[in-house]
């Protein structure tokens, strides 16, 4: 029989669970509440005798210090309301298994079937709440009504003797499993469309067509009569199908025949942005770099690979998980972070993972109007996706190093959460190149870590698809970093002694992804679907071979390794399975209990998607540049511009990320004499005895596109590499990821003007083309998201067209690295890169509510030429500190400098080398490309003016022991500030989150 | 040549700082290792081999009960296989034999939950915690702390101050019972304190002191100090560019957090 277990605080000790309740019920609901106590139940849906009990309550599941616990009753009847929260049926309990395997530790037995320990949370609450008010405050605070449920109790309905009673969400599946269900195939476009709508499957008319087709050919009739199965389809071959042709893992508006035009000009045909823009810049870049081609692996594995010196290579991949941290912020964004991390660990024979990088882009949390359905409010998804983050990395002993969070009011129907991680791996494993990878035949396909539920059923299609009233909740997952962690730490070891020839992860379309992807190397697997082993019964085959269950890897392990293979992970507590054999039938064969329930057609499956073929029509916005005086205090605008979400401190975000685990933090996110100056990148030592360096740094700036995505691209590249150049990293050393979030371009009824958000698309890549090739730093993975859009009846909300760009690469010696806090009075400070008059899109506009005409055009080549001269004046130690000027232009920057270094500045504008006659609000929060602010000892700038040479750099101002920020143009002081006004202004508005 | 004495990093389970912490130990003198807990348990590796014990940082089981909960759990009940003796057993022994043990953050939490910390009359019982800090968050930022100079500790001998991070969410140390804390402060077991950088003194504030611990506890000692468990990281602190304000002050090259392990090496008697 089940029986509660539940623990609470002792008197006096201090609940900062509880408090944190009392805070955000004021702030999101405006309830306000006296207090709130918490207790941790547990509920154990097995039979123990009382002793047993007595010693899991007392010993794992409580601390006697600090708490108290009760069994088969309340541990408190001391609350006006009490609510509990608990997991729906199927949601991952991470508490709970944790729990099931303390207990199976005194039991000194694993659990049996149906033996299980459920959790949830319960808030005892002091307030004067109507039922609605409760109601409201668990669906809008403490709980999330996709994977939660609760139960509202008032005091006087409670009994004091028996408290609650045990409710377990046990999963219960009305089917036995094992079903494989016919799709009639043969029917009319409507009824193709019916099955690919009603079937979630995301498939388009014209891909319904190729496969009816398909199935209709007369030697895959006969091959398939030959297995076993009839003249239909079967569900497992259609989901199969779906998920692998999936725009979400086919890219096929990256990989569309596009017909694109401006304006009334002639109509150019793209066959492929993908290879137009991206393959082909890196391959034109590694031509040039000859010798020195840094490259390893691009665009073929889960994650790019480049060298990092003759013993060990880099590996970096950046995803998105946009929609389902849309729906449950803190799921989604845990198993965000920890399914990027399988792309580097799953990437050649797999990587050790070194660093995290997270980039978020989210309506404003003081959001204060009605929230469209279906929305969570901003602060939610800030506070949950900040949670899921943490908990993914901090968890998971990976340092965050690096990242970035962009506000705009369109990030409210779809919030970006990009997640990001590098890796690095021995140059060679057992003899061999570690970034090659490759399954043989007669190898057998074993998956190992976590089992597989409905979780994540239609993942992959489901974020093929914009927001709206069908969205599968099924999609929502919680990811499990001690699971991941346990399963990275037995491959890692099975790697090193080479068990195995191959290995991808599982993520997006699961098992018919991963063994799909590998068989390619082979031309065939056979797949026993019946093998796998599952959370609960009753699944049915399609949806074992699709769930996206998460901390699972595939790999191809040599028969003569299996038995080693699996001792070891039994041994390290990971459960590893044999599903199976790579073959070179050229079929994906896909069998349950015996028989054959999916034959496919390896060339089919892969390369039969029809290509799309997409209209593309740019016409320029009609953008005018706002027309408005010279604000009279200019020490006002600086100090609002402070104060803007996009240019603030994130510190609150930034300190609960653990930034140096592993123990080689070099450059951390803060900075400076008070621990809290803003980074432009992150460097770190990855190999403790020497001196090497990674560094890495990311740039985007979504508001560019109002005006010109090319421009938007470009600018993305420059922040980049800029923000990289500036710590100190080797502009002929770097490399890059280019990450697409896109509003839906594919013009139809929901998207009339999906032809001019397609020419946007067209004409970033071109920007990024350009920009990359100008600097020469290669693409060497990616990723897009093309449907980052909200429909709900007549509501669309569209996100701006985005693109990260994140570059990894080397420095010689972290100890020549830089930071942006200014050092010393008496030192000389030099502005190199010329202002012209680039306000569009800029901060500045934007806060007097205006976005302009003129953004921010690269000089490419001149840029390339600072920043290669400003890297040989770090070499050689003659930076005292530099910081890049982005959001907010040069007055930012100065201020930014200013006070995190505790030193004053005097500054005149006029030495600013300008495009042009500029007004002085001009040139302070110009937002032109590629600008840095350098920091020179006074003995070192001859010497630094020299390096410079002939590249645009002025003189611009000298440090000072003032403690104040001086702005001068000629004789008139136009700009005075003191360092703590301008920290407050800039660490106050999310200081308090 | 001598053989170096041998420190043990234990992982497996959600550890997380175990290759900078066998750095550390590399750096302090020792020759170390990493031993995933399955090769203690599997009878392969035995501590006894062993001279120096790192129980270090990382999120073991996901904290998931509170932190350390499941593992202390698992090392009380665990057996060793071939042998039959608890995993419990070899770690008394290990601690019998007079051989000293490194407890950091996730560690720390381990060994006072498992009652190796303060250890008291030699008792191993849990009488004191480390619980979820007053701001309610995981932080990471860089404390300064002060040495009791007459602490029995043998790890912090010599220290006087020093500079190191923390990076926990559970690291408020709390004890129930006054007396305790009383017997502590006696017997100078409260090794390491938060403090104000600019005073030199301990500290209550926050951020000074991060997580609102009693009696600005970072780090504690056995009477034998030869048990030490602290939440800030001295594994991360290995060389002056880890540390925050390395661009901008004048520091020694080698990172503070090398002298307890060297510390440690000095007394297991290498040399």
């Amino acid at each position: 029989m089940a029986v509660r277990i539940e623990v609470g605080y002792r008197d006096g000790v201090h609940d900062p669970r509880g408090e944190w309740v009392v805070q955000e019920a004021g702030s999101l609901t405006g309830i306000t509440l006296r207090s709130v106590r918490t207790a941790n139940i547990y509920t154990l849906d097995m039979d123990l005798p009382g002793d047993v009990l007595e010693k899991i309550a007392s010993g794992p599941f409580s601390d006697p210090i600090i708490q108290e616990y009760s069994i088969g009753g309340p541990i408190s009847s001391d609350f006006q309301i009490l609510i509990e929260v608990g997991y729906k049926p199927g949601v991952t309990d991470n508490v709970g298994r944790s729990a099931g395997e303390a207990v199976s530790q005194i039991l000194e037995r694993p659990l049996a079937g149906g033996e299980a320990i459920y959790t949830s949370i319960q808030y005892l609450i002091d307030g004067d709440l109507s039922h609605a008010d409760a109601e409201r405050l668990a669906s809008q605070v403490l709980a999330n009504d996709l994977i939660h449920r609760w139960e509202i109790v008032h005091r006087d309905q409670f009994d004091p003797e028996q408290g609650l009673s045990p409710d377990i969400p046990k999963v219960v599946l009305s089917g036995e499993g094992g079903r494989v269900a016919e799709v009639d195939l043969d029917g009319s476009d409507d009824d193709l469309m019916r099955i690919s709508r009603d079937g979630l499957l995301a498939l388009s008319l014209e891909e319904m067509r190729t496969i009816q087709a398909y199935f209709a050919r007369p030697d895959v009739v006969k091959r398939r009569r030959e297995v076993g199965l009839g003249g239909k389809a079967t569900d497992v071959e259609i989901e199969c199908l779906a998920q692998t042709w999936s725009e979400h893992c086919k890219h096929k508006i990256f990989n569309a025949l596009i017909h694109y035009r401006e304006g009334e000009g002639k109509v150019e045909t793209i066959d492929s942005l993908f290879h137009s823009y991206i393959v082909r810049a890196t391959e034109e870049i590694r031509t040039g770099m000859g010798k020195g081609d840094i490259c390893l692996s691009v665009f073929r594995d889960n994650a790019g690979v480049i060298r990092f010196n003759e013993e060990y290579s880099l590996v970096f991949k950046v995803e998105t998980h946009n929609s389902p941290s849309a729906l449950d912020p803190y799921g989604g964004a845990l198993t965000g972070i920890v399914g990027v991390n399988r792309d580097p660990f799953g990437t050649g024979k797999g990587a050790n993972l070194l660093f995290n990088t997270d980039v978020f882009c989210f309506a404003s949390p003081f959001y204060d109007k009605p929230l469209p359905p279906r929305i969570l409010h901003p602060r939610r998804i800030y506070e949950g996706v900040v949670e899921g983050v943490e908990h993914g990395g901090n968890k998971s002993g990976i340092p965050t190093v690096n990242g970035a969070v962009v506000f705009d009011e369109r990030f409210l129907g779809k919030p970006l959460v990009y997640c990001g991680t590098g890796g690095i791996m021995p140059s060679r494993i057992m003899g061999s190149p570690s970034h090659e990878k490759r399954a043989l035949v007669g190898d057998r396909i074993v998956m190992v870590g976590g089992r597989i539920g409905k979780d994540g059923i239609h993942g992959a299609t489901f974020s093929s698809e914009e927001l709206h009233e069908g969205s599968p909740v099924s999609a929502v997952q919680i990811g499990d970093p001690i699971t991941q962690k346990r399963m990275t730490d037995f491959l890692l070891r099975a790697r090193d002694e080479g068990l195995y020839n191959s290995i991808t992860d599982n993520g997006a379309g699961g098992l018919s992804s991963s063994v799909g992807e590998m068989a390619e190397d082979t031309g065939g697997a056979e797949l026993h679907l019946d093998l796998a082993p599952l959370k609960y019964p009753g699944l049915d085959p399609w949806e074992i071979l699709i769930s996206e269950a998460q901390e699972r890897m595939t790999v191809a392990v040599p028969p003569d390794n299996l038995a080693r293979f699996l001792d070891l992970s039994e041994k390290m507590g990971v459960e590893s399975t044999d599903l199976g054999r790579f073959t070179d039938s050229g079929s994906f064969h896909i069998l349950h209990e015996g028989r054959t329930v999916g034959f496919l057609d390896m060339a089919f499956l892969h390369d039969g998607v029809p290509q799309m073929v997409l209209e593309a029509h740019w016409t320029a916005p009609s953008r005018q540049e706002p027309i408005f005086d010279q604000p009279p205090d200019l020490n006002e605008v600086l100090l609002s511009l402070l104060s803007r979400l996009n240019i603030c401190s994130k510190e609150s975000i930034v300190r609960r990320y653990d930034h140096e685990v592993q123990g080689g933090s070099v450059v951390k996110p803060f900075t400076g004499a008070h621990d809290d100056g803003p980074s432009d990148a992150a460097v770190i030592r990855p190999i403790l005895n020497s001196f090497e360096g990674v560094v890495v740094a990311n740039g985007i700036v979504p508001r560019y596109s109002d005006i010109d995505t090319y421009h938007m691209a470009a600018c993305a590249v420059d922040e980049a590499l800029r923000n990289y150049v500036s710590v100190g990293g080797d502009p002929d050393w770097a490399a890059a990821l280019d990450n697409f979030c896109w509003c839906d371009p594919v013009a139809s009824e929901k998207t009339p003007d999906g032809p001019f958000k397609l020419a946007q698309l067209v004409r970033a890549n071109r920007g990024l083309y350009d920009a990359v090739t100008s600097y020469r730093v290669p693409l060497i993975s990616g990723k897009d998201s093309m449907k980052n859009d909200y429909i709900m009846g007549d509501i669309k909300i569209s996100i701006p067209p985005t693109l990260l760009v994140s570059v990894i690469g080397r420095m010689e010696d972290v100890r020549s690295a830089v930071t942006m806090d200014l050092k010393r009075p008496g030192n000389v400070l030099y502005l190199l890169g010329e202002t012209a008059d680039e306000l569009g899109g800029s901060e500045y506009y934007a806060h007097f509510g205006h976005i302009g005409a003129n953004v921010p055009q690269v000089d490419f080549t001149r840029a390339r030429e600072r920043y290669l001269r400003l890297h040989r004046a770090v070499v050689e130690g003659l930076v005292a500190s530099c910081h890049d000027c982005s959001d907010g232009g040069v007055a930012v920057a100065l201020a930014e400098m200013a006070f995190s270094g505790g030193v004053g500045l005097e500054v005149d504008l006029q030495a600013l080398p300008t495009t042009g006659e500029l007004r002085a609000d001009r040139v302070l929060f110009s937002e032109s490309a590629s600008r840095l602010l350098v920091e020179v000892a006074p003995g070192k700038a001859g010497r630094f003016e020299k390096v410079m040479g002939s590249t645009v750099w002025a003189r611009i101002g000298v440090c000072t022991a003032d403690e104040r920020l001086s702005v001068r143009s000629g004789k008139g002081l136009i700009l005075s500030l003191a360092l703590d006004r301008m920290r407050d202004a800039w660490k106050s508005p999310l200081g308090g989150l | 040549m001598r053989v170096r004495p041998k420190a043990v990093v234990i992982t497996g389970n959600g550890t997380n700082c175990e290759r900078e912490a066998a750095e550390a130990c590399r750096l302090g003198g020792f020759d170390p290792r990493i031993v995933h807990i399955s090769d203690l348990l599997s009878g392969e590796v035995v501590l006894d081999d062993f001279h120096f014990l790192n129980l270090t940082g990382g999120f073991l089981d996901g904290d998931d009960l509170g932190a350390a909960m499941v593992q202390a759990n698992r090392l009380r009940y665990a057996r060793v296989e071939g042998s039959g003796e608890r995993l419990s057993e070899q770690l008394s022994r290990f601690i019998d034999q007079g051989k000293p043990i490194l407890g950091v953050c996730n560690g720390f939490q381990l060994m006072v939950k498992m009652g190796l910390l303060p250890c008291l009359d030699g008792e191993q019982r849990q009488v004191a915690t480390l619980t979820f800090n007053d701001s309610g968050r995981f932080e990471d930022r860089w404390v300064h702390l002060i040495a009791d100079a007459s602490s029995p500790c043998i790890f912090t001998r010599g220290a006087e101050s020093l500079t190191l991070p923390v990076r926990h969410g559970e690291g408020k140390f709390v004890v129930s019972d006054p007396e305790v804390l009383d017997r502590m402060e006696s017997g100078r077991l409260l090794t390491l304190r938060y403090a104000d950088a600019g005073s030199g003194r301990a500290t209550m504030d926050y951020p000074m002191n991060p997580n609102g611990s009693m009696a600005a506890a970072a780090g504690i000692c056995s009477p034998s100090g030869l048990l030490f468990g602290l939440m800030p990281h001295p594994e991360a602190y290995l060389h002056r560019v880890n540390h925050p304000r390395w661009t901008r002050e004048e520091l020694p090259e080698e990172g503070a957090g090398i002298a307890f392990f060297r510390n440690a090496f000095e007394y297991v008697g290498g040399s």
